[in-house]
């Protein structure tokens, strides 16, 4: 048994793209082991800003010589045949190939041996695929090379068993192959010169003795931990966020967090915007106090260990925060002094797509959207709708939204407060542009909701009246998020909305009942009992398409359900069987059955209970359970029917029709309430 | 790293900081080139970048730039916001397999030392849609703050290049104002303060930067600009058909530098942007085209 230690060290990878390509490592190297017949116990990747590594534990020294055998076609088949079983099989001519009798007569096969051997003469040759194969999102070529690499590669260790393997990379151009070796580098600050490894115990020792932490989860418990305490020391939170960590964790060898100060002077600007400069801008952690209101202290982490304990750098980071933060602050007391209503017209001068007109436009759009949405908002006055509508857009001409767009929304409610416009207003503004994801919190006070439906749905009518639709994985306008923001609005605080109102176009609705129906399968709703209920069409109101759904899958699962389902399988199977013998049939049964022509009790006595069925009238109620609840009083008339009564009399022509009528008003009985048919078993 | 020059002091001022540099790229075999005599928005547009990315030939060199960004005018009135600046940028083609230790050694001839400070290589892609350019690298950050753009090149003027070049790019007034521990850029020593005449940068430029401002964002005549922006891309594209690519370039420049100013009149929709944009690129392109075939032909 024996290890295969690798390692390629380059420039500074980007910290985004150091687990995924240690991953894809780890992926490629295993899969070239299993196509070349070598087992191994084990392989763990690892990633930090500067290496790629990889151990492979348990591998064996040599292989025996593999042998397969491919049968090929029946000896005298057509050349067709022939030609692409030798190519298959790597032969050059039928020469190589054996002629054996099978027993089912005579077939060529092709006999291949995989030349076994020392384990090392592979290896060469796997990791040289691996890295050809190994794709990063963007990657460069450097000096006069031509080889692609995420940035510039600098060295290799190839060791197996000990011993460095036979190989080399080739950049290309005039520059130098890159030669398979033992030597490696430490940290780019704190450790000089090259140290030589015999495996990867010695190499990870030697490697934390050079100031490099090799596992990014290491790094990242330390990151913590450190910062934890400080934290703890300055009597504050860390304010967690497993985002950053991550890309933290990726921008360091050594991490040494170092707690740094935000002046006080800062503190009366929005929290979100001391978050988003540090967080986006600096790379810095938040901390929180007793009460859970932001701290003054932040956590950079270094990667450097400082002959003065880190005060320059903390110094140095606390300036330039003070530098990005004295702008913000510039931004909010500046900001306030023009109202969010006088910021209107400038919205005139903001094209919003070159043939969808202005952000102005577009806000008149929304403030008329949203005053016909709010009469089916219960408690969304029409006063405070169309003000929150007219100045939802307003903060994107503000400095502070010009310097952090993605507090869009957000620093109009806080100018909104401070101009102590109605707190409804104000919510609504902060508000409409949520739900931005699945995860995201769904706005549910009724200004809000109606002011952020109106946005998505002018997204989404604007977009369409003009032939940008998503395709595929093409949604530059994110209209698959502004649907899926539509329904979880409406669903979640039940809006009775009927959408068509809003659509021109029928294919948006049917956009949404896509949407629909995928939200609804991955929240394990069975997909045949959403698409019964999208099979009756014509319904746009989603709450009420909701309830539908859920009293039918409710339904099915009761015994009662289950038992009319078979039931009603019974008779649409018959019906459907007899339809396709004769196509005219859908005409001739299509009316009621005439009650003269019974010969029957359990004729009569079904067609009794169908009329007595109240399920049209709770469907009105939009009582759904109820209406299949009433369903199941056919079950016990149904049964005796099918047990009695026999449909396809041969010889009375009219009465096999008239019970043909019968059994098809079960059916559009039951499709009344769901299409049944689309149900499976 | 042959010719090695004498170890000079570190900087105390503005340009000292400069001669320093200057020095020590010396010291690693480039050139030192002169300012491009012409208005442009950064180091990059100077021929000794733009052009000299392209083409087989190896390329060292290194030089300041002033460079004019007509929109980031302030009056004045900001710290650290000017619509004309010191870039100085090195360019190293191809580049060498040491050019990020070369860097740091730079990092450490104008004072700022490893052992106190934290160096840090934060993931930066660079595009330039008017030179139709883009490349690979980094921000340069020390202790939290940008220091200096670093970038692979890949492609200029729409053509894919022959040997990488790395360029590095130090924006000169913030990295001074880090150095020498200043709030705001008037304060920065231009020369050191036992000059016979020592004076600010505020000394040298604040009046300029009020001056501009004014020309850029009220005084510009637009109705010229966009005369000039017309003639100067008809001329290069003349130029470009006579093969005369260093001439037509110029014209490029000028085209560009038109289309600023008229940017930061605010004269220019979001739409009409883009399609100048595109007109420059196109410019650029055609050049740095009609420049690669001068190169191939004299290697």
């Amino acid at each position: 048994m024996a290890e295969l230690l690798l390692e390629l060290l380059s420039e500074e990878i980007p910290a985004r793209m150091q687990a995924r390509a240690a991953d894809d490592l780890k992926r490629l190297i295993c899969d070239g082991l299993k196509a070349a017949g070598l087992d191994f116990i084990d392989a763990r990747a690892f990633a930090t800003p500067r290496r790629l590594a990889l151990v492979v534990d348990g591998l064996p020294v040599a292989r025996e010589d593999v042998r397969d055998e491919r049968r090929g076609p029946r000896v005298g088949a057509p050349d067709q045949a022939i030609q692409g079983f030798l190519k298959g099989a790597g032969l050059a001519s039928l020469d190589q190939a054996e002629k054996r009798d099978t027993g089912k007569g005579e077939f060529w096969f092709a006999v291949l041996t995989k030349k076994g051997g020392p384990t090392a003469d592979a290896l060469t040759g796997i990791i040289d695929v691996a890295m050809k194969a190994l794709s990063w999102p963007k990657s460069m070529k450097w000096g006069s090379g031509t080889l692609m690499w995420v940035r510039p590669l600098q060295s290799v260790v190839a060791l197996f068993d000990g011993k460095v393997l036979a190989g080399e990379i080739v950049p290309g151009g005039a520059m130098k192959p890159i030669a398979f070796g033992d030597a490696t580098r430490g940290h780019r600050f704190l450790s000089k010169g090259e140290l030589k490894v015999s495996g990867f115990a010695d190499y990870a020792a030697k490697l934390r003795a050079a100031h490099v932490v090799l596992d990014p989860a290491e790094r990242k418990k330390i990151i913590l931990d450190g910062a934890s305490s400080l934290c703890s020391e300055a009597q504050v939170t860390l304010k967690a966020d497993e985002g950053l960590l991550d890309e933290v964790a990726g921008l360091v060898e050594w991490p040494v967090p170092l707690l740094g100060t935000i002046d006080a002077g800062f503190m009366d600007v929005p929290p979100e915007v001391l978050i988003v400069s540090m967080k986006t801008h600096q790379r810095y952690f938040a901390t929180t106090k007793k009460d859970g209101m932001l701290a003054n202290r932040f956590v950079v982490v270094a990667n450097n260990v400082a002959r003065d304990c880190g005060k320059v750098i903390t110094g140095g980071n606390e300036r330039v925060l003070r530098a990005r933060l004295s702008d913000a602050k510039f931004f909010w007391d500046q900001d306030r002094k023009v109202r969010l209503e006088d910021r209107l017209p400038a919205l005139k001068d903001i094209v919003f797509h070159a043939r969808l007109g202005t952000q102005a436009e577009r806000v008149g759009r929304i403030a008329k959207l949203a005053a016909e949405i709010a009469g089916h908002v219960p408690g969304a006055e029409r006063g405070p709708v169309e003000q929150a509508a007219l100045l939802c857009k307003a903060d994107l001409v503000t400095g502070m939204v010009g310097e952090f767009p993605e507090l869009q929304g957000i620093i109009g409610r806080y100018y909104a407060l401070s101009e102590e416009l109605p707190m409804a207003v104000a919510e609504a503004i902060g508000d409409h542009y949520a739900p931005a994801g699945p995860n995201d919190r769904c706005p549910s006070a009724p200004v809000s909701i109606a002011v952020a439906l109106a946005d998505k749905l002018d997204a989404l009518v604007s977009f369409w009246s003009i032939g940008e639709k998503p395709t595929g994985s093409r949604d530059p306008f994110a209209l698959r998020r502004a649907a899926l923001g539509v329904i979880r609005i409406v669903v979640e605080n039940k809006i009775r909305l009927p959408l068509r109102n809003f659509f021109k176009a029928d294919d948006l609705m049917a956009f949404f009942a896509e949407r629909l129906k995928v939200q609804m399968r991955e929240k394990g709703v069975r997909h045949d009992v959403v698409d019964a209920v999208f099979a009756l069409g014509n319904e746009d109101d989603l709450v009420r398409l909701l309830a539908r759904v859920e009293a039918l899958q409710s339904f099915l699962g009761s015994e009662a359900g289950k038992n009319l389902l078979t039931a009603y399988g019974r008779a649409a199977n018959i019906v459907r069987a007899e339809e396709k013998k004769d196509k005219t049939l859908g005409v001739k049964i299509a009316g009621g059955p005439d009650p003269t022509l019974f010969e029957q009790d359990e004729e009569h006595s079904l067609l009794e209970t169908l009329r007595l069925l109240k399920h049209t009238k709770y469907i009105e109620e939009e009582n759904f359970v109820a209406a299949m609840d009433s369903l199941s009083l056919l079950r016990v008339p149904v049964d005796a029917f099918f047990d009695k009564v026999t449909v396809n009399v041969t010889d009375k022509p009219e009465l096999r029709l008239n019970r043909l009528k019968l059994l098809n008003q079960i059916r559009a009985t039951m499709d009344s309430v769901a299409d049944f048919s689309k149900i499976e078993g | 790293m042959s010719d090695l020059s004498p170890a000079r002091a570190k900087p105390t001022c503005f340009q000292e900081l400069i001669l320093t540099l200057q020095d020590y790229w010396a010291g690693q075999g480039c050139l030192i080139l002169q300012p491009f005599d012409m208005e442009m928005g950064a180091g990059t547009f100077h021929t000794a970048t733009t052009l000299r990315a392209l083409g087989p030939k190896p390329w060292y060199a290194a030089y300041v730039q002033p460079s004019r960004r007509p929109k980031d005018g302030r009056y004045g009135e900001n710290p650290n916001r000017l619509q004309h600046y010191y870039q100085f940028q090195a360019i190293l083609k191809p580049s060498p397999p040491d050019i990020l230790e070369r860097y740091l050694g730079s990092l450490d001839a104008i004072g700022i030392d490893t052992g106190l400070h934290d160096i840090r290589f934060v993931e930066d892609d660079w595009e330039s849609p008017t030179l139709g350019a883009w490349g690979l690298g980094w921000e340069v950050w020390c202790d939290g703050m940008e220091i200096t753009q670093f970038t692979y090149f890949q492609q200029v003027g729409g053509i894919e290049v022959d040997l990488v070049a790395g360029e590095i790019t130090y924006g000169l007034e913030r990295l001074a104002m880090y150095l020498f521990d200043k709030k705001t850029v008037y304060e920065l020593p231009y020369n050191a303060a036992s000059s016979e005449v020592p004076l600010t940068y505020g000394d040298v430029f604040l009046q300029n930067e009020q001056e501009q401002s004014a020309y850029n964002f009220e005084h510009a005549d637009t109705d010229m600009l966009f005369r000039h922006f017309a003639d100067a891309e008809k001329e290069c594209a003349r130029l470009v058909e006579k093969r005369l690519p260093l001439p037509a370039y110029e014209q490029c420049i000028k085209a560009s530098h038109a289309f600023n100013l008229l940017d930061a009149r605010g004269v220019i929709s979001v739409t009409e942007r883009q399609s100048f944009i595109l007109r420059v690129r196109d410019l650029a392109k055609a050049c740095c085209q009609a420049w690669l075939a001068t190169q191939v032909k004299a290697a």
